[in-house]
This record gives C-alpha cells, sequence and structure tokens, in this order.
C-alpha cells in the first residue's frame, strides 16, 4: 500500500514533467512571422494562402491578427518580420519613421456603411460624407470600434471630412473598443449605424439565418476603398528581422499568380478581395 | 440562445472526431498549462514555505506584497512580460514573444503569488510542536521543509488547484504574448475568445465545454490522489 501510494505521486509527478519539458527540445524550422489585421484572418483569406505559400515558396507563415495600430507596434518593435494592415495614413506614419520597407500594394475590398432597415436618419443611398452628416446631426446612433484599427481610421477620416466635430463624448457615438463582428452585433443591439469592412458584413449576414439585421445603407463610393499594403520590417532597426523571407513573401503575394488566387477566393460564393498589386506604392 | 445546445453538440462532435485543429489547441493548452505548473510550484513552494516558517524583519510587508500580486490584472501581466520579451525589450534576443515558453511566463507570474500565499498560511498554521519534534529528532534543512509541506498537503493540493483554475482559464496574458498563433500558441481561452469575435457563438461554447471536462478530469483523479494519501 505504501509503495502504491508512492509511487502514484510520483508517477503523476513525472508525467507532468514529461509534458512540460519534453517539448522543449523540438528544433524550430525558420519561419516567416506576421502581424495583420483582423479583417483578413477572420474572412479565412490568411488560412486559405498559407498552404499555397508554403507549396510555392516552403516558407511556414505564423500571423497575429490584431488592430491595424497594433500590428504597426509589433512591428515598430521588431516583434514580426512583415506586416500586412489597411490603414494608409497609419502606414505612411510608419514608413516616415524608417520602420518599414519595401511597401507594396497588395489588394482592396470597400467599407460599407450599415444600419437599420428602417434606416432612421434617412440616409440610405447618399454619398458616405453626406450620410455621415445627417447621421450626425439628427443624433442617430453610430457605433464605432474606437481601437486605431483600419476601419476605425477610415471612420475618423469620413467624420472629419463630414464635418462632423466634439463627437468623442456625444451620446450618438458609441464607443466599443472592440473587434469589427462584435461592433456590429453592439449596433444591431442597440439599431445602430456601423462602417465596417464588406467581408465582415457578409460574414455577419449570413449568420442571421434569416433573422432580420442591419443593412447595407451606402456602398459604392470612392471615399468607401479599403486598400491593403504589405512592409517588410526594416533590418536597419532590428537586425534579428527575417528580412530576406520578408521580401520573399512580398514577392510571392504581388505576383501575378497569387494577385489571382486572392480574387478567387470567395465567402458565400462573394468574391472579397480585389487585388491590386501591379505597381510599387506611390507611383 | 439555441448557439448554447448547439455548443454541447459541437463540442463532443468535436472531441469524437478528433478534430485536428481541437487537439492542437487542446495539446498546446496542457503543454502550456503542465509547463507553467511545474514552474509555479517549484517557486512558489520554496517562496510559501520560507515566508510561512521564518520569521525576519519585513515579513509581513513581503506577505502584503504576495496578496497584492495575487489581484494583478492578466492583461497587466501580459503587458509587463511582452515588454521584458519583445525583440525590443532586454530579454528580446531569447525570442520568447509568441511562444508557449513565452506564454509560461506571464502564467508563471499569475499563479506564483497563489501558490506561495496559500502554502505559507498553511505552513503557519502547522502544529508548532511538529516543528519542536523534528529538531528534537534532528532534522534539518530540506528534511525539515519537505516534511513540513507534507503535512500541509492539502492545503498545498488547495493552493495548486486554485492556480491551476486561473492559468487555464486566463485569457489576457496568453492572447498577448502567445499572440493566438494557429497550430502553435492557440490555446483553448484565446480560440474562443477569436471565435466568438468571428461570430462562431456556438464554437465557443465547445471550446469552453472542453476546457470545463478538462478541468472536471483533472479534479477527479486528483480527489483519487488525495484519498489515496490519506488513508
Amino acid at each position: 500500500m505504501r509503495f502504491s501510494k508512492k509511487f502514484s505521486v510520483i508517477a503523476v509527478l513525472l508525467a507532468v514533467c514529461l509534458l512540460a519539458f519534453g517539448s522543449l527540445a523540438a528544433a524550430k524550422a525558420p519561419v516567416l512571422r506576421m502581424a495583420t489585421t483582423t479583417s483578413t484572418d477572420n474572412t479565412g483569406l490568411l488560412d486559405y494562402l498559407a498552404p499555397i505559400l508554403l507549396k510555392d515558396t516552403g516558407i511556414e507563415i505564423q500571423w497575429v491578427s490584431v488592430g491595424t495600430g497594433k500590428a504597426l507596434e509589433y512591428g515598430r518593435n521588431g516583434d514580426v518580420d512583415v506586416v500586412l494592415t489597411h490603414s494608409p495614413s497609419q502606414e505612411d506614419k510608419f514608413m516616415e519613421e524608417g520602420a518599414g520597407a519595401n511597401r507594396r500594394k497588395v489588394m482592396y475590398n470597400d467599407f460599407v456603411l450599415i444600419g437599420p432597415a428602417s434606416d432612421p436618419a434617412g440616409v440610405k443611398g447618399k454619398p458616405v460624407v453626406q450620410a455621415f452628416a445627417t447621421i450626425a446631426a439628427k443624433g442617430e446612433k453610430l457605433v464605432s470600434r474606437a481601437d486605431k484599427s483600419g476601419t476605425h481610421t477610415a471612420e475618423l477620416k469620413l467624420l472629419e471630412k463630414a464635418g462632423v466635430k466634439d463627437f468623442d463624448k456625444a451620446p450618438w457615438y458609441v464607443q466599443t473598443g472592440q473587434g469589427m463582428l462584435k461592433t456590429i452585433n453592439i449596433a444591431d443591439e442597440q439599431n445602430g449605424y456601423a462602417l465596417t469592412d464588406r467581408g465582415t458584413f457578409i460574414k455577419y449576414d449570413a449568420g442571421l439565418n434569416g433573422r432580420k439585421g442591419l443593412v447595407i445603407i451606402c456602398e459604392g463610393d470612392n471615399e468607401l476603398l479599403n486598400k491593403y499594403s504589405v512592409m517588410a520590417v526594416s533590418p536597419l532597426k532590428h537586425p534579428n528581422v527575417k528580412y530576406d523571407l520578408a521580401l520573399k513573401y512580398i514577392d510571392w503575394i504581388t505576383s501575378s499568380k497569387v494577385q489571382e488566387d486572392i480574387a478567387n477566393f470567395k465567402v458565400e460564393g462573394k468574391q472579397l478581395f480585389f487585388p491590386e498589386a501591379e505597381k510599387r506604392y506611390g507611383h | 440562445m439555441d448557439f448554447i445546445a448547439n455548443g454541447f453538440v459541437q463540442a463532443f462532435h468535436l472531441l469524437f472526431t478528433a478534430d485536428e485543429e481541437t487537439m492542437v489547441i487542446l495539446v498546446t493548452t496542457l503543454r502550456l498549462t503542465a509547463l507553467s505548473m511545474a514552474l509555479i510550484l517549484a517557486l512558489g513552494l520554496p517562496m510559501g514555505f520560507a515566508l510561512g516558517y521564518f520569521t525576519f524583519p519585513g515579513k509581513r510587508a513581503l506577505c502584503t506584497v504576495t496578496d497584492t500580486l495575487l489581484a494583478l490584472p492578466t492583461v497587466v501581466i501580459g503587458l509587463l512580460v511582452y515588454a521584458f520579451i519583445s525583440r525590443r525589450g532586454l530579454l528580446g534576443d531569447w525570442e520568447l514573444l509568441f511562444t508557449v515558453e513565452g506564454m509560461a511566463i506571464g502564467q508563471v507570474i499569475l499563479g506564483t503569488p497563489i501558490v506561495a500565499a496559500y502554502t505559507a498560511s498553511a505552513v503557519e498554521g502547522l502544529d508548532s510542536r511538529l516543528r519542536q519534534t523534528l529538531l528534537t529528532l534532528g532534522a534539518s534543512g530540506a528534511k525539515l521543509a519537505a516534511v513540513s509541506l507534507w503535512e500541509a498537503r492539502f492545503m498545498i493540493l488547495t493552493a495548486a488547484l486554485t492556480a491551476l483554475g486561473r492559468i487555464v482559464g486566463e485569457v489576457g496574458s496568453a492572447m498577448m504574448l502567445g499572440g493566438n498563433i494557429k497550430w502553435h500558441t492557440r490555446t483553448i481561452t484565446t480560440a474562443i475568445t477569436l471565435e466568438t469575435g468571428k461570430g462562431d457563438f456556438a464554437l465557443g461554447i465547445a471550446l469552453g465545454v472542453i476546457l470545463i471536462l478538462i478541468s472536471l478530469l483533472l479534479n477527479i483523479s486528483l480527489s483519487f490522489l488525495r484519498r489515496r494519501t490519506q488513508n
């Protein structure tokens, strides 16, 4: 009895130690790390592209998907090798600081303004800047991610163009601080308007399963283009980053073959991303 | 509402078909938890013993610090550890960010104060005659500590279970330090956060059910172990 008592304690401890340290010795294969935005990950685009990348180049990619602001911060700190984001103004700043290198356009999709089917502000089909001005003037709810994401940045730019000021504490401006889909759900619960990327809206719409939810209020406006760029993290600031792998990745994702793959990616039967890689950025 | 029922169905489906992604998430969670618990016990037990057994100047203050650390928000732990293990940080060259080992650092900071605080009060609460008897019998150093800890084993088991509960259900620091990378650092809690964010509430519930099942299994085996050591 005494033996088996001790034995069982030792067996448990051994099992824990094996589980804890057994895998430490495993060799680490060279991998490319990317910081990207929730919209590319939540739509499934990255899961679709990763095996193609592995097959074409032998590179294994690992990504963290966060808001554009945080993704660029990971880049600034050298925690990732490459960033794929959609906020031109924040990216400009990133490049000016010398944090990035070899920025290239990759693709675009578009934002849509969504809201209740009853459209309490009466802005359906209006130019989006005018719609924002009207929503603010009438004090209808506008639900914002307020998380420095690419979508949030685009929304702020539209509010600025609409001449809306002092909205930070306005009762109609609801700041969730959460991801896109959660924000759409909050807008749905509160009968509010929200700016979203089309991909997340399609996912939300499919998830309704016939229940009535928010609908598209404004779309197709030039102001609503959502552009994605890829940048390598500059090896000048962080000599440890895998710059060569990052450049290979950038060449790969901007190649005509992969651009076609991106165009062929569909969610709920709809194309989500449109290739835009033929030119170097800004030329 | 129906996503809750769907969640339960999906949980058993994922388990019985041994869904590859779920299995990898499960193994990552177990690896992380085992690594963290081993380190937490290795650090927390001696610290707790020292805190409970010896009297030294500043002991009260140290106890207060330990007790305060119990209230550290997990996201703050994540941020603090991130500052050190980011490539820009002091330990950046060790490349711990976005690895299971890096996540374990956060868990250890979270769990060690729990084990230390409970062990300290358990050792303090031991019959003082035990110490005298041991000293009379000529026990010293490690032997003394080992016997004292063995006498306090049930309290310590409770401490370990409490720490386990906190780290296994934690998401703030795991998200920040692990990055929720698919096939590598995605744990059950970060996966739940992701699926909820994607709007797949049923899958979120399913993963939650799996987490509860694991905890149940662990507790059953520990209470079995406890009964064996009691008689």
